[in-house]
C-alpha cells in the first residue's frame, strides 16, 4: 500500500468512527433529556407527553400522605401559583421535607405525576436553581396577575 | 498572629513562584545558566512557604480559631480531630490551598529526581509549573483566601456538612488531587518540549513514569470517591454520571488515552504531536474539573462553594492556560514530524484506536456534562442529562475498546499479522464465549448484556495468559531451573504492572456485570420481628435503639441476617440528625464480603416502631473497586520498572567507579537491562 493509500484509509476509518459516535450521542440525547417543568406549566399543558421529565417546586406543607403500606406517599409540588400532586413508591431521600424545595422525575398521567425518582440534593440553606427559577417565574405570574387585577378595577 | 503568618507566606510564596516561572523559563529561552540554576532552589523555597502556608490553617482548624471565616464556615468545637483536620479541604479556600500545596510538592519532587536531565529542560519544566503555581496563588490571595478574619469572631463554626464527617473525606480529595495536579508535570515537560523544540522517544521517557503516577492516584481518588458515594448516600449506587463524577472522570479517559500514547512515543517515537495534545487536554481537564466542582455552577451533591466571581477568574484562567499551549502547539509542532512509520495493522494503530475512542467517549461525556449548563446560559431551558445518556454512550464506545485491549498487547510493533494473530488467540476466543454463555446460566438468568460482560472479561484474562505463556516460552530456554513462578517475576516491572492494571479491567468488568444484572432491591415496611429473604439471605429487622455519638444523635436499627439458621451476620444502619446544621443522614449498615455485600438503610419511621427500610443484596459490588485498585497498583508498580531507574544507577557507577568497583548484581543490571526491556516491551 502506497503511503498515500494508508494515510487515506486512517482518515476514512477515524471519520467513519466520529460519525458513528456522533450518531450515538445525538440518539442518546434526543431521547434522553429530561425538560424541567414547572407546576404551572404541566396546568397549561406545555409538558412532554408520554415521556419523562422533571417536575420542580415546593413541597406543600401538610400535604403529604403516607398510604398504609408504608411506602407510598402523595405530596403536593407548588410554584405559589398551581399545584400538582404526585405519587411516589419508595423511600424518600433524607432531605425532603415540607416547605422546601424538591425536584421529581416521572410522568403524568390521568392528572397525577408518577414519579420514578425524588431528588433533593441540596442542603438547609441552599435551594436548587432550578427550583429557585420556577418558583421566581411563579412569584412574577402572581405580581402580574395582582397587576391586571388592580387595573381592571 | 498565626493565621496572618500563613497568608504572609502565601504572598511571598506568589512572588518566589512568579521568579521560578518567569527567570526559570526566561533564562533557559535565552541560555542564560545562572538563570536556570535558580529553578530548583526556588521551587524548594516555594514548597517550604506553601507548606508553612498549610501548616498555619492546620493550626487554626485543630485550635479552633473561630475568628478566621473560613474555620468558622466549616468546621466546629464538637468536631472530632481528625475531621478537623480533614475539614481543612471540605470547602473551597482550604482545597485550593491543599491544591497549591500538592503542586509544590510535586515541582519539589521533579526537582529532586531529575537530576539526569539537562538543566535547560528541567528549569522550564519547573517554571510552567511555577506558572501554574501563580495562576492558583493569585485565585486565592484574591478571590478565596482561607486567611480571611471574621470580625466579631464565631463562637462556635457552622460545622462542616454531616455528609463530609467520615473518613472518605480524609483520603478522597487528597488522593484525587494528587492525580489532578500530577497532570501538572505531564503539561508542564509537554509544554517544556514545545519551548525547546525537542521532542524525541527521551522526551517521552522522562515524561511517561510522572503519568502513570499521576494517573494511579486519580485511579485509586475516583475508586474511593465511588465507594464512599455507595456506603454513605445510603441509595447502594455506584456511580450516578453526576457531573461532579464526571469532571474528576473526563481528565482519567484522557490520561489513559496519554497513558498509553506516551508509551508509543517512547518505544517507536511515533505519535509525537498527539501525545503533546493529549498531555495538554488531560491537565485542562483537570483545571476544568477544579472549575466546575469549585465555582458552584452545578447543582449537585458536592458543589458547596455558590460564588460567581470565583468562576469568572477560574474560567478566565483556564481560557488562559488551555489558549497559550494551543497556540504554543500550533505554532511548534509542524515542526515535530510524525515519527516513526507503521503499518495499518499493527500495535501502533490498535493503540491508536483505543486513544480516540477514549478520546471520543471523554467528549461525549463532557458534552452531557456542560450541555445543560450551555442550555442555561443561552436561556433555552433548563435540561438534566441523565444516567441513560451517559449509559447509552458509553457502553457501545467501550465495548471495542475493550475487544482491541486483548489484542493490542499480543500484536507486534510496526507491522503485525491477522491470521498469525487470529490463531494465536483462537483459545482465548473460545474460552470468553464459552464462560460468557455458561456463567449466566450458572448465575440462574441470562440476559444479552451479561453475556457481552462476561465475554470481554474472560477475553482480557485469556489474552494476557496468551501474552504471559508465550513470553514464558521464550525465556524458558534461558531460565529452564527456575520455577514458573519465578520466570514470571523476572519479567520486566512494566509488562508485569500492565497486566495487573489490564486485569483491574477484567475484575472491573466482571463486578458491574454482576451488580447490574443480579442485584436484589427491595423497599418495605417492617415492624419488629418482621423477616424479609432474599437470594437466600433472611433479614429481620430487631428495632431501633436511640445513640448518641460525639456531634450527633442516631436511630440505629438492629438487623440480623441468617442462612439456613445460621447467623450470617448483624447490620446497624443509623438516621443520624447532627446536633449543629439538624440535618439527617443515612448510615448505611453494610457487610461486605468477597462476593457479594448485604446493605440496608433505613429510610423513616412509619407508625408503631415500624420503618421504612432498603434492603440491597448486591453480588460482586466489591470487584467494582478491587478492579480500580489494581489498575493503579498495575501503574505503580509498571513504574517501578529498573529501566527508569538506569540512568541514575549508571550516574552512581560513574562515580563510584573513580573509587570501587560496584556491586556484581547491579553491573549486570545494567548492561541486560536495556536490552531486556527494549525487547521484550
Amino acid at each position: 500500500m502506497k503511503t498515500r493509500h494508508k494515510r487515506m484509509a486512517f482518515i476514512l476509518v477515524g471519520l467513519a468512527g466520529l460519525a458513528v459516535a456522533a450518531g450515538l450521542v445525538l440518539n442518546a440525547l434526543n431521547s434522553n433529556l429530561a425538560l424541567y417543568i414547572s407546576p404551572s406549566d404541566v396546568k397549561a399543558g406545555n409538558m412532554p407527553k408520554g415521556t419523562a421529565f422533571r417536575l420542580g417546586g415546593m413541597v406543600v406543607e401538610g400535604s403529604l400522605k403516607r398510604q398504609d403500606d408504608g411506602l407510598t406517599v402523595y405530596f403536593d409540588v407548588s410554584d405559589n401559583v398551581e399545584t400538582v400532586t404526585v405519587t411516589y413508591t419508595g423511600i424518600l431521600p433524607d432531605l425532603f421535607k415540607e416547605g422546601t424545595g424538591v425536584v421529581t422525575q416521572g410522568k403524568m398521567t390521568d392528572g397525577l405525576f408518577r414519579a420514578s425518582e425524588v431528588l433533593a440534593k441540596h442542603d438547609e440553606n441552599y435551594m436548587s436553581p432550578e427550583v429557585a427559577e420556577m418558583l421566581e417565574k411563579g412569584e412574577k405570574a402572581n405580581q402580574a396577575a395582582a397587576a391586571a387585577a388592580k387595573a381592571s378595577y | 498572629m498565626i493565621p496572618e503568618i500563613g497568608h504572609f507566606a502565601l504572598i511571598l510564596a506568589l512572588c518566589v513562584a512568579v521568579v521560578q516561572g518567569v527567570v526559570a523559563i526566561a533564562g533557559a529561552q535565552l541560555g542564560i545558566r545562572s538563570w536556570m540554576v535558580m529553578a530548583r532552589p526556588a521551587a524548594q523555597v516555594h514548597f517550604i512557604l506553601v507548606a508553612v502556608s498549610f501548616v498555619c490553617l492546620m493550626y487554626a482548624f485543630i485550635y479552633n480559631d473561630f475568628s478566621v471565616e473560613y474555620v468558622a464556615s466549616v468546621s466546629n468545637s464538637m468536631l472530632p480531630i481528625q475531621y478537623r483536620i480533614a475539614a481543612i479541604w471540605g470547602g473551597h479556600e482550604g482545597s485550593l490551598l491543599l491544591w497549591a500545596l500538592l503542586l509544590a510538592i510535586w515541582t519539589m519532587a521533579v526537582a529532586r529526581y531529575s537530576r539526569n536531565l539537562p538543566l535547560d529542560m528541567v528549569s522550564r519544566v519547573i517554571g510552567v509549573m511555577g506558572l501554574i503555581s501563580v495562576g492558583f496563588l493569585m485565585f486565592m490571595l484574591f478571590t478565596s483566601n482561607p486567611f480571611d478574619r471574621l470580625l466579631p469572631a464565631a463562637l462556635d463554626g457552622r460545622d462542616l456538612n454531616p455528609l463530609l464527617q467520615d473518613p472518605g473525606l480524609i483520603f478522597h480529595p487528597p488522593l484525587l488531587y494528587i492525580g489532578y495536579v500530577g497532570f501538572s508535570v505531564a503539561f508542564a515537560f509537554a509544554i517544556a518540549a514545545l519551548l525547546s523544540g525537542r521532542m524525541d522517544a527521551t522526551w517521552a521517557r522522562w515524561s511517561r513514569p510522572w503519568t502513570t503516577i499521576a494517573w494511579s492516584f486519580l485511579t485509586a481518588g475516583i475508586a474511593l470517591g465511588s465507594w464512599w458515594a455507595y456506603y454513605e448516600l445510603g441509595w447502594g449506587g455506584w456511580w450516578f454520571w453526576d457531573p461532579v463524577e464526571n469532571a474528576s472522570f473526563l481528565p482519567w479517559l484522557v490520561g489513559t488515552a496519554l497513558v498509553h500514547s506516551l508509551a508509543v512515543t517512547e518505544k517507536r517515537g511515533s505519535f509525537k504531536n498527539w501525545t503533546i495534545l493529549l498531555a495538554i487536554f488531560t491537565f485542562s481537564l483537570s483545571l476544568l474539573g477544579t472549575f466546575l466542582v469549585r465555582s458552584g455552577v452545578l447543582t449537585s451533591v458536592h458543589a458547596f462553594a455558590v460564588d460567581p466571581e470565583r468562576g469568572v477568574f477560574i474560567l478566565g484562567f483556564l481560557v488562559v492556560t488551555i489558549g497559550t499551549s494551543l497556540a504554543l502547539f500550533a505554532w511548534r509542532a509542524p515542526k515535530v514530524g510524525l515519527g516513526g512509520r507503521f503499518s495499518l495493522v499493527s500495535r501502533e494503530t490498535f493503540l491508536l484506536m483505543n486513544n480516540v475512542m477514549l478520546v471520543v467517549a471523554a467528549g461525549a461525556v463532557l458534552l452531557g456534562t456542560l450541555y445543560p449548563l450551555l442550555l442555561d446560559s443561552l436561556d433555552m431551558g433548563k435540561i438534566s442529562v441523565g444516567p441513560p445518556y451517559f449509559d447509552a454512550v458509553f457502553l457501545p464506545l467501550m465495548v471495542p475498546m475493550i475487544f482491541l485491549m486483548g489484542l493490542g498487547p499480543i500484536a507486534r510493533w510496526k507491522q503485525a499479522d491477522l491470521p498469525d494473530m487470529a490463531s494465536r488467540m483462537k483459545w482465548a476466543a473460545v474460552v470468553s464465549l464459552v464462560m460468557a454463555l455458561i456463567l449466566p446460566f450458572v448465575m440462574g438468568e441470562w440476559f444479552a448484556l451479561t453475556s457481552l460482560g462476561f465475554a470481554l472479561a474472560f477475553w482480557i484474562v485469556s489474552s494476557i495468559v496468551v501474552s504471559m505463556s508465550e513470553r514464558l516460552r521464550k525465556t524458558a530456554s534461558t531460565n529452564a531451573g527456575a520455577g514458573v513462578l519465578a520466570r514470571i517475576v523476572a519479567l520486566p516491572n512494566a509488562y508485569l504492572g500492565m497486566n495487573v492494571a489490564h486485569i483491574g479491567v477484567a475484575v472491573f468488568i466482571m463486578g458491574v456485570t454482576m451488580v447490574n444484572t443480579y442485584e436484589v432491591e427491595k423497599d418495605m415496611r417492617m415492624e419488629v420481628g418482621d423477616t424479609v429473604t432474599m437470594s437466600g439471605y433472611t433479614f429481620r429487622f430487631d428495632g431501633v435503639t436511640e445513640v448518641e455519638g460525639p456531634n450527633y444523635k442516631a436511630s440505629r436499627g438492629q438487623i440480623l441476617v441468617t442462612v439456613d439458621d445460621k447467623t450470617e451476620a448483624v447490620l446497624f444502619p443509623e438516621k443520624r440528625v447532627y446536633f449543629v446544621q439538624t440535618m439527617p443522614m443515612t448510615e448505611a449498615g453494610i457487610d461486605s464480603g468477597l462476593f457479594r455485600d448485604l446493605y440496608v438503610s433505613l429510610g423513616e419511621p412509619v407508625g408503631n416502631g415500624a420503618w421504612s427500610v432498603r434492603v440491597y443484596y448486591k453480588p460482586f459490588v466489591g470487584w467494582i473497586w478491587g478492579g480500580t485498585f489494581l489498575m493503579a497498583i498495575g501503574g505503580i508498580f509498571a513504574v517501578s520498572d529498573r529501566r527508569y531507574r538506569l540512568a541514575s544507577r549508571k550516574r552512581k557507577a560513574q562515580k563510584k567507579a573513580a573509587g570501587q568497583p560496584a556491586a556484581g548484581q547491579s553491573v549486570a543490571d545494567q548492561t541486560t537491562a536495556p536490552v531486556q526491556s527494549m525487547e521484550r516491551e
